[in-house]
């Protein structure tokens, strides 16, 4: 994948070889005895509040004591049969403020939570099954289109197989995966891990994956609502948010997300336009991942800019503390103010205006500074892709916000239409989450469309 | 700090800490080493007729805790497979060497007179300080009529006794078997034979785990195996019961007591004497973690006696026996409570499930409606006091049992008007 916007840009000076070592798994696996260990550590709470706390229902304290009953393909069989991409959640989940953050041994006392984490990537990893562990009830007859083939889809496609319906996912991408191919770092996925989960989650049977297919520009809403029996969105936020400033389409402005899927899809690292030095606004995850990464390549400079304090940051501590590890400057209480451009109308650098809560508002203080830069990245957040959702069916759907409305069983306005994932208003920009929406999503499509037959 | 050093049946020592009869102490070359540790004594691993016996590989299996800890330790061990002079050359010189220190020799041979009578001066002439009688071990020599299948049958035990005592001027202590109903007819029977003391308990017959592929139990020899001796922490409770037993029965009372069973630090040690140990063996402990332990043991004994103004072990040897008694003695209007510290707890909620499910659902789990925080209390009207709230808690000292203001007097069994044989006359004053 090319990035357009820095073509011109030179390349990091060490070859891939090298750079790939800079990639590998920023936490690395637990071994056979790290994880006797750490399995021992759980006390096996009732009503575990890690479980509570885990948006996809993963019984924590039951798959902790299969490991250390050296029972693993036990221990990943729990795991998936709530979360069937248990294997990415584990490395991408944010543990630090969901289950190791509720963990009882994160008590005073101890303050060391067990490494839940870890533990369920072991499991997932060093599962020995050879067949798929689900089977597939009898068929129902009915079929569901899924769009977007992200975690949540695919968590509604393999969960609606499952009770025996067929699914075709409409996915716009080459591949399948949604953010954990293209959105997350390459140190928290690594080794394909992200394709490997879709074969995997595959072998269900009965779903194809349909590429290329784009909602709102080759495949309308209108004509799924007619050809399936139900339609699940798992659109995601396919948009990126813009700066509103002048310049915001200049070389060397580009949102992070593209650029982090450029890498996540580099063959070779070494190839990759790589700017001396950055500027990454933002303070959520994808900031952290962009400037970590960046710095990674060989940036020399990396600056994250954030218009309030480190206390408001989306990132988690732990995200803070990878930045801070990776040498990435961190600067607080400032906002963008100018794009600034060389002769060539190439970015060269972003005036900042410093910031100030102001009888409890944001508010620029009128001071400014100046950081110079090759590139500017943006990662400002998210936002509905509104060319996908602009047929006159999909034009009717309600909207929390620029979300999609709907109700507790994923129900959008529309009948037989269901929505899931970072698309919908519960949304929290949680792959787990994703995942535990299209499951009961597909426990409610299920329920309505075979219903409907026994009713009539 | 304290003195350590103690006199057991005529034995002087420099402390009470004695490697038991087992591999630490089966040649000179460890023995030495246990003696520069600091040990106070060994019992020589157990002398026989030539030949020496013969060992099979492999020996030793465990019992593991979630950690892989060692929780308790099996071996199918014999005894000594080295000749018997050899044995006596390295005692005689090792003793000669350290005269300090204790060395016990232990025996084991056939239920015949003569053979005890031709051994006996031939230990003695190594200068020994005195004789401990293997009827204690459970695997492999008892198939050749020795060791636990004459412990297990008191005549033997008071016939050999007898026997030794006849041939050797040297304090007897006859080791006992734990695989036995009723451990006080042995000892009764040790005592009659003219035993200067019983030490116990020897290693219990034991299967720790199966390799379940090869469908064979450990220690695996040659695709086969065979029980063995069970020994480690996890026997302590059963060595404890029967040394309190022979030390309460007033047929043995005063019989000096050796203990031994799973004691692997200070505070084991203390209850073993507490419950009428006037000294301990050690072996399973030493055997996980080397001789130095005897440090620790040491050290953390005379501090604790300093703490609570013991001079010497002898002001507590003993002084938890009168409060070792029958079931049917204890009171009946005694009574605690759980009480769960809010502030330690951690709301794992073992405590509840544990009560709810095998208890008398005594725990209340409430659930905060905003936060979604459980806290656990107890319902002080249903709780029986059983413990097992305490027991499982993760957290030390968070949930006490508290005991209760009744009002009402002592009362046991056999004065309780609920007992339908009770043996008190005031049974029928308040019918």
């Amino acid at each position: 994948m090319m990035i357009e916007s820095l073509k011109y840009m030179p390349q990091p000076k060490e070859a891939n070889a090298t750079l790939a070592e800079h990639f590998t798994d920023l936490a690395p696996a637990l071994n056979a005895r790290q994880a006797a260990i750490e399995s021992s550590r759980c006390l096996y709470c009732y009503d575990a509040p890690c479980t509570r706390i885990c948006p996809s229902d993963i019984d924590v304290a039951s798959f902790i004591r299969n490991i250390h009953d050296e029972n693993i393909n036990g221990a990943a069989v729990g795991i998936l049969k709530q979360n069937i991409l248990g294997g990415s959640c584990s490395r991408v989940c944010p543990t630090e403020i969901l289950c190791e953050d509720a963990c009882v041994r994160n008590h005073d006392a101890e303050g060391q939570p067990v490494k839940i984490g870890l533990l369920q990537r072991y499991a997932i990893d060093n599962m020995t099954i050879t067949e798929h562990p689900f089977k597939r009830a009898a068929s129902t007859g009915k079929k569901i289109a899924v769009v977007g083939a992200g975690p949540a889809g695919l968590s509604c496609a393999h969960r609606l197989a499952m009770l025996g319906n067929d699914v075709v996912i409409y996915e716009a991408k080459e591949k399948s995966g949604g953010l954990n191919e293209y959105g997350i770092a390459k140190y928290k996925l690594t080794d394909n891990f992200a394709q490997k989960e879709v074969d995997f989650l595959l072998q269900i049977g009965g779903i194809e994956i349909k590429h290329g297919q784009t909602l709102g520009g080759n495949v309308q809403l209108k004509d799924l609502h007619v050809q399936y029996d139900a339609v699940f969105l798992g659109l995601g936020l396919g948009a990126s948010k813009q700066l509103g400033l002048t310049g915001e389409d200049a070389p060397g402005l580009l949102a992070a997300v593209d650029y982090i899927a450029a890498l996540r899809q580099a063959d070779d690292l070494s190839k990759l336009p790589l700017p001396a030095r950055a500027i990454v606004i933002g303070a959520g995850n994808t900031a952290i991942d962009m400037a970590v990464q960046i710095q990674r390549l060989g940036a020399e400079e990396v600056t994250l800019v954030y218009r309030r304090g480190f206390d408001a940051m989306s990132a988690t501590e732990h995200e803070q503390h990878i930045a801070k590890e990776n040498q990435v400057r961190m600067r607080t209480w400032a906002q963008p103010q100018q794009v600034l451009l060389d002769e060539a109308g190439r970015v060269r650098g972003m005036r900042f205006e410093k910031t100030a809560i102001v009888n409890g508002r944001l508010a620029g203080t009128g001071e400014t500074f100046e950081i110079a830069a090759d590139a500017i990245f943006k990662a400002i957040g998210q936002g509905m892709d509104e060319k996908s959702i602009s047929d006159p069916l999909a034009k009717t759907l309600k909207r929390d916000g620029d979300k999609i409305h709907v109700d507790d069983q994923f129900r959008t306005v529309l009948p037989r239409i269901y929505a899931g994932g970072d698309c919908v208003a519960p949304g929290q920009d949680l792959t787990v989450q994703a995942v535990q929406h299209g499951k009961l999503a597909a426990h409610a499509i299920h329920q309505d469309i075979n219903g409907m037959k026994e009713a009539a | 700090m304290a003195d350590l050093s103690i006199e057991f049946c005529g034995i002087k020592s420099i402390n009470p800490f004695w490697l038991a009869s087992a591999p630490p102490t089966d040649k000179a070359y460890n023995v030495v080493r246990a003696f520069e540790a600091g040990w106070g004594g060994v019992v020589w691993k157990t002398l026989g007729e030539d030949p020496a016996a013969v060992n099979v590989s492999s020996r030793y299996s465990a019992h593991y805790g979630k950690n892989r800890e060692v929780i308790g330790f099996n071996n199918i061990e014999l005894i000594t497979d080295r000749s018997l002079e050899i044995n006596l050359q390295e005692i005689t010189q090792v003793k000669k060497d350290w005269p300090d220190r204790v060395i016990i020799v232990s025996l084991m041979l056939p239920c015949e007179e003569k053979l005890w009578a031709d051994i006996l001066p031939l230990v003695e002439a190594t200068g020994a300080d005195g004789i401990e009688l293997n009827f204690g071990c459970p695997h492999g020599m008892p198939e050749r009529g020795m060791g636990a299948a004459v412990g297990q049958v008191p005549e033997y035990v008071e016939m050999v006794t007898r026997w030794c005592k006849t041939h050797s001027k040297l304090p007897v202590i006859v080791k006992l078997t734990p695989n036995i109903t009723d451990v006080r007819a042995p000892a009764r029977a040790a005592k009659a034979g003219g035993a200067d003391a019983v030490s116990l308990i020897n290693t219990i017959n034991s299967i720790t785990h199966l390799d379940l592929d090869q469908m064979v139990a450990f220690p695996i020899v040659g695709g086969a195996s065979t029980h063995g001796g069970y020994c480690g922490s996890a026997v302590k409770p059963i060595a404890l019961n029967m040394v309190a037993e022979i030390a309460r029965d007033p047929q043995t009372k005063g019989l000096p007591i050796s203990g031994i069973g799973g004691i692997g630090n200070w505070r084991d040690a203390a209850e073993f004497m507490a419950l009428g140990s006037g000294c301990v063996q050690v072996c399973t402990a030493a055997m996980l973690h080397g001789f130095r332990i005897v440090e620790e043991m040491k050290d953390g004994l005379s501090r604790w006696m300093d703490e609570k103004g013991y001079k010497s072990i002898s002001e507590f040897v003993g002084k938890a026996v009168p409060n070792t008694t029958d079931w049917k003695y204890l009171n009946m209007n005694y009574q605690v409570i759980a009480q769960i510290n809010q502030d330690d707890c951690i709301k794992c909620g073992r405590c509840y499930v544990a009560c709810e499910d095998t208890s008398h659902q005594s725990i209340a789990q409430l659930i905060d409606a905003a936060t979604g925080t459980r806290t656990y209390e107890v319902i002080k009207e249903e709780c029986v006091g059983c413990n097992l709230c305490e027991i499982t808690c993760p957290v030390q000292g968070c949930i006490t049992m508290v005991p209760q203001e009744t009002g009402k007097p002592y009362m046991n069994w056999t004065q309780d008007p609920r007992n339908p044989r009770a043996e008190n006359i005031k049974v029928t004053e308040t019918v």
